[in-house]
């Protein structure tokens, strides 16, 4: 398909959902820019193998999970000293604001295995429909379901099993616990 | 049977409550709209075959730089 400029508005109105996917794959806002960037450049580069009227979003989502994997295998060891640094955070400082809370979410977020994370974010935030997600992965939408659920379970487990006893139950979480009357 | 609904109350609330801080983060990014660099990226790109270049010359950078590295 060539590059009208429909299609260029188009590209431009998923710029914000994929800068939002590279940066919550990555956990970082530059690198995450620099992933969007490249995302751009191939999609554009390559827009005769575009078919007019699938799905747009679909199509720069997979260019962009594509580019980050090749990425994140050349940078794994980056990744795992980040991870670290998490991890040394979060056994110092107690959740107990909103900013906490989030960072503690981002790195529970950060200790899953990248097949589970990215589901979870494709069909939990970004909204795509599983089977969108599975042709965004390369693989079938039972696997992509059973990715979300295992995501969930343990994240659920992170932040409010293990959490709970780590850092102290927050209001919410203490309630629902604690709430057999005794 | 008291357990049993109480259990199912503790998971659906821990999930709604993912589901939530999930896509706070996530919106919070969407709500950013599109910077300039990549409006303007993507006005000045008239053909795949500036993009290509584009992607060329970001490689050769790249190779340069892990050049030096290793």
């Amino acid at each position: 398909m060539p590059l009208t400029d429909q299609l260029r508005d188009d590209i431009l109105a998923s710029v914000p959902s994929l800068r939002a996917f590279a940066i919550s794959l990555s956990g970082n806002g530059d690198r995450a820019d620099d992933l969007v960037q490249e995302t751009l450049l191939r999609a554009i580069a390559n827009i005769d193998s575009f078919q007019p009227g699938s799905n747009l979003p679909a199509w720069l989502f997979t260019i962009l999970r594509n580019l980050f994997r090749s990425d994140y295998r050349k940078r794994r060891r980056e990744v795992e000293d980040a991870e670290g640094n998490y991890a040394k955070t979060l056994k110092t400082q107690p959740a107990q604001n909103a900013h906490l809370e989030f960072e503690e979410f981002r790195a529970a977020l950060d200790k899953l295995p990248q097949d589970q994370r990215e589901a979870l974010i494709l069909v939990g935030a970004s909204g795509f429909s599983y089977e969108d997600a599975a042709a965004i992965c390369g693989c079938a939408v039972g696997t992509i379901k059973s990715r979300v659920n295992r995501a969930r379970s343990k994240l659920s487990a992170l932040l409010y099993v293990e959490g709970a006893e780590d850092f102290g139950p927050d209001d919410t979480v203490r309630a629902v616990i604690g709430g057999n009357g005794g | 049977m008291k357990e049993t609904k109480k259990q199912g109350g503790l998971n659906a609330e821990i999930q709604s409550r993912i589901g939530h801080q999930l896509r706070a983060m996530y919106d919070d990014v969407v709500r950013q709209g599109v910077p300039d660099r990549f409006a303007e990226l993507i006005r000045k790109l008239d053909d795949p075959a500036e993009a290509a270049k584009h992607l060329a010359e970001t490689d050769e950078q790249q190779a340069a730089k892990n050049d030096g590295r290793d």
